[in-house]
């Protein structure tokens, strides 16, 4: 279910999911995904925990095989060696023992695919630094990545992304352990850095509306189906109620969405974080 | 302490010690304590069964270190990795035994094999060596960024084309190949304490990577070092001193490092006092 | 049938001690393995046959008894790799090496002064393979005791262990002490190993601990349904394995038949490597989907307003 808006420029998008499906064990996790992402958008894939979020960011970036569908970057089929994409993990699993610098895995970023052990030019070294300046790293650029924390941790991961100049920044629930404070700084970050670098970014996430002011579009994932375009055409009623196949309502209050069943409503479960709540 | 035959056990040690070193500083920062033990040890099974066949011992340890190397590889992949290590050593020294048991090999030589006889090295083992000690330096340096990428971030690092199995791969056979030129020399048991104590201490002393290849070495080089001198004096085995001395330094770097720690919290206490 | 049964294999003493010990290892070892394996602890269990050995090494040199060696050695080793290690599997695993590097020069020495004080060969062997023919059946009791004493302590414990391997941080939430679980299992994991590796030696110390527990928890769901499948294998493989090492005595008139641990440590791996086959694990998920009830799916609440 596609419902995208307007007629765009003929510019190649930097993906497209298309018809993406998987299914195993007998369940199906996608079905018939698809969606585009433009040069310079910012796109949120929303959806709750274990709506296949994670595994259709990993197919993407072509970890796993989709039973069907296709996956194209700049109009090409997925290639082994993706330059075009940046990943940031949700984190990173190491300890405070491993001697190696924030400094160190952002210069990584650069070269940590070459072979050979040629030194650092300094107009390397200061694409570094001027990395770290972007994403506010520079007080703990040279702590050890283990001891940094979550969200500290991610600004690193960050600026290791950008450093190779991906076209799309791929984020897997960044915004998912920190405190509402931290989102809203995360997210102005992403924001900030998406214009100046000219970067797409597809961020997961399970609530939207620390997204609404800095989405160009959304990608409205439930029961292994999505809805994208931009978030008046998708968050509806009638688009979201067809998606979760049964009648559900949109409230907008103060500038944040609420979506919200019916009482008695099933696969109560699926509905993201924001829509706890019954109305009578 | 510095003529004859021992010059030859002085340089074969210096490049002991820079191999296990350099190789040392990934076994530890990739977490692979226990294949850097299982290798060399199925090794040893390898050089019983090839002079139980009238074969080169080295050649018997060159062939079985590859095969664990690439078994260990191969099994971890599917399965939990320390299980792979631990039922793949367990085979091969199996296999060590039943060959043994096939022949009247006698005391000495399993002795050698395991511990070391370093004191002993003729000049003649020494090129071996030092050609096959310069490959595995050479492989991990060509292999260092990627080593170190795929410690950190696999997943991210396989999102861009590095693929974290090939380079554990390609990692357990360089340790193969290290093994394979120290365990003659230095012992299948012991070429792991120098892998291992100096690495883990360089990184108690740095943040940044590179210094901690450098201090790897540099403390590897001093434990066996010192191990020879003082043996040669007491007489007593080589491979006791590299053991207890590996351990002493990583000992030592977690103690400079917990005084270090305290020192700065009772500074920060006082700071804080002090602007209260 | 008589190819398989050599004759006299019932009826000798050798082999019914063999058997006994045999069997009484292999469940220790396989209730001590699930744990050890669900614990991602396997370099532990195999780095304390090692440092048992040393102690073993050590108790012979001063005289004492080779078992309060090996169980003294294997405990304190134990107890020195919890005091440097902590929770996370990499620094654990650096622990057990700087231990166990400690604990091999250790033997070097000992083994040194050993052979220069007695000039005994076979000594390294002995300590390193050992041989479960030639075991004195007096052991029997004594491991059988401090086996089912170990035993009863993993029941004791079971519950805990189990949460905290799991899950440290909840297991935490809820009271227990991880480091004092953690501790209390690894000693019970060394008197385990020692107690094997004097019986049976370090190779089959290390494989009857990890090869059943490892391929019993791949073909089954429960910890329970784990613990007894690897005890069944590993009571079937030792026998199995017996039966061939006697039987190879007699396979070639000149020969002196292939040690038990060749046989047994070779039934365990290529059990393992079996149920690694694909084809093999598709068929036992079938069987537990088909076979398996239907848990009721709950979903833990979302708190609002992530």
């Amino acid at each position: 279910m596609t419902a995208t808006g307007g007629d765009r420029a003929a510019a190649v998008p930097v993906l497209e999911v298309d018809g993406v499906g998987l299914s195993f064990s007998g369940r199906t996790i996608l079905d018939d995904v698809t969606f585009e992402i433009r040069r310079g958008e910012f796109t949120g894939l929303i959806g709750s925990n274990g709506v296949g979020k994670t595994t259709l960011l990993r197919i993407i970036l072509g970890l796993q095989r989709p039973d069907t569908g296709e996956v194209r970057v700049l109009g090409q089929p997925l290639a082994k060696r993706n330059r075009s994409l940046g990943y940031v993990p949700q984190k990173v699993e190491l300890d405070a023992d491993v001697p190696i610098r924030a400094r160190d895995l952002v210069a990584l970023g650069l070269d940590g695919h070459r072979l050979g052990f040629a030194r650092r030019t300094r107009e390397q070294r200061d694409l570094v630094e001027e990395m770290l300046h972007a994403v506010d790293a520079e007080a703990f650029a040279d702590s050890r990545i283990g001891r940094l924390s979550g969200g500290e941790q991610q600004r690193v991961l960050i600026a290791y992304a950008l450093i190779s100049k991906p076209e799309l920044l791929l984020l897997d629930e960044p915004l998912a352990n920190l405190d509402p404070k931290s989102v809203q700084e995360i997210v102005a970050l992403l924001h900030r850095v998406a214009t100046d670098n000219g970067v797409a970014i597809l961020l997961s996430a399970h609530e939207m509306n620390a997204l609404l002011p800095v989405m160009d579009r959304i990608v409205y994932v439930t029961g292994g189906r999505a809805a994208s375009g931009t978030t008046e055409e998708v968050v509806r009623s009638e688009v979201l109620s067809r998606l979760y196949g049964h009648h559900v309502d949109v409230l907008r209050l103060h500038g944040r969405v609420l979506v919200v069943a019916e009482p008695g409503g099933t696969a109560a479960d699926d509905l993201p974080a924001h829509a706890t709540v019954t109305v009578d | 302490m510095f003529s004859g035959f021992m010059a030859n056990a002085w340089e074969v040690a210096t490049i002991v010690a820079v191999v296990a070193g350099v190789v040392g500083f990934f076994v530890v920062l990739r977490g692979s304590a226990f294949p850097a033990h299982a290798i060399p040890n199925g090794a040893f099974a390898g050089a019983a069964g090839a002079s139980l066949i009238g074969v080169n011992p080295l050649i018997g340890l060159g062939v079985f270190s590859l095969l664990a190397a690439l078994g260990i590889g191969t099994l971890g992949r599917r399965g939990r990795a320390d299980v792979a290590t631990a039922l793949a050593l367990v085979f091969m020294l199996a296999l060590g035994a039943a060959f043994l048991s096939q022949s009247t090999q006698y005391e000495p030589q399993i002795f050698s094999l395991l511990f070391g006889e370093i004191l002993g090295v003729s000049s003649s083992e020494i090129l071996p060596v030092l050609v096959l000690g310069i490959a595995s330096v050479l492989a991990v340096a060509v292999l260092y960024r990627r080593l170190l990428v795929t410690a950190v971030i696999p997943d991210v690092a396989a999102s861009r084309g590095i693929s974290p199995h090939a380079v554990e791969m390609a990692f357990l056979v360089v340790v193969a190949l290290a093994t394979t030129m120290t365990v003659p020399v230095v012992g299948a048991l012991l070429i792991f304490s120098l892998m291992i104590g100096p690495p883990a201490a360089a990184r108690c002393l740095t943040d940044r990577p590179g210094i901690a290849l450098a201090g790897s070495v540099a403390i590897a080089l001093a434990t066996i070092w010192a191990s020879i001198a003082i043996s040669y004096v007491s007489n007593w085995p080589v491979g006791f001193f590299v053991g207890t001395f590996s351990a002493a330094a990583y000992g030592i770097a977690r103690g400079l490092v917990a005084c270090r720690a305290a020192g700065n919290r009772r500074a920060a206490a006082r700071a804080s006092f002090s602007v209260a | 049938m008589h190819v398989l049964f050599e004759p006299g294999l019932l009826s000798s003493g050798p082999v019914r001690t063999a058997a006994a010990l045999g069997a009484v290892v292999a469940i220790v070892s396989a209730v001590v393995g699930v744990f050890t394996v669900v614990r991602s602890q396997s370099f532990a269990g195999h780095a304390l046959t090692d440092v048992a050995t040393t102690g073993g090494a050590g108790a012979t040199l001063v005289g004492v008894s080779p078992l309060a060696g090996f169980l003294g050695g294997s405990v304190i080793g134990a107890g020195a790799m919890d005091a440097i290690g902590v929770q996370r599997v990499r620094s654990r695993d650096l622990a057990t090496g700087i231990v166990l590097g400690a604990a091999t020069g250790l033997s070097a020495l000992f083994l040194y002064l050993e052979t220069t004080r007695s000039a005994t060969t076979g000594v390294t062997q002995q300590i390193l393979f050992g041989s479960i023919f030639t075991v004195d059946p007096s052991t029997v009791p004594v491991v059988a005791v401090l086996g089912a004493a170990t035993l009863l302590v993993i029941a004791a414990i079971r519950r805990p262990l189990t949460l905290s391997s799991v899950s440290s941080e909840v297991a935490s939430a809820t009271g227990i002490s991880v480091r004092g679980i953690g501790l209390a299992f690894m000693v019970a994991l060394a008197v385990s190993v020692g107690l094997t590796s004097i019986a049976i030696g370090s190779i089959l110390s290390t494989a009857l601990l990890i090869g059943p527990a490892a391929t019993a928890i791949r073909l089954t769901r429960t910890m329970r349904a784990s613990v007894l499948l690897a005890c069944a294998l590993g009571v079937a493989t030792t026998w199995l394995g017996i039966l061939l090492a006697y039987d190879s005595f007699y396979w070639d008139a000149s020969s002196q038949g292939l040690p038990v641990s060749f046989f047994i440590v070779s039934i365990t791996f290529a059990g393992y490597l079996v149920t690694g086959i694909p084809a093999v694990r598709r068929r036992v998920e079938l069987r537990w989907r088909r076979g398996g009830t239907v848990r009721a799916r709950t979903s833990a609440p979302i708190a609002a307003g992530g």
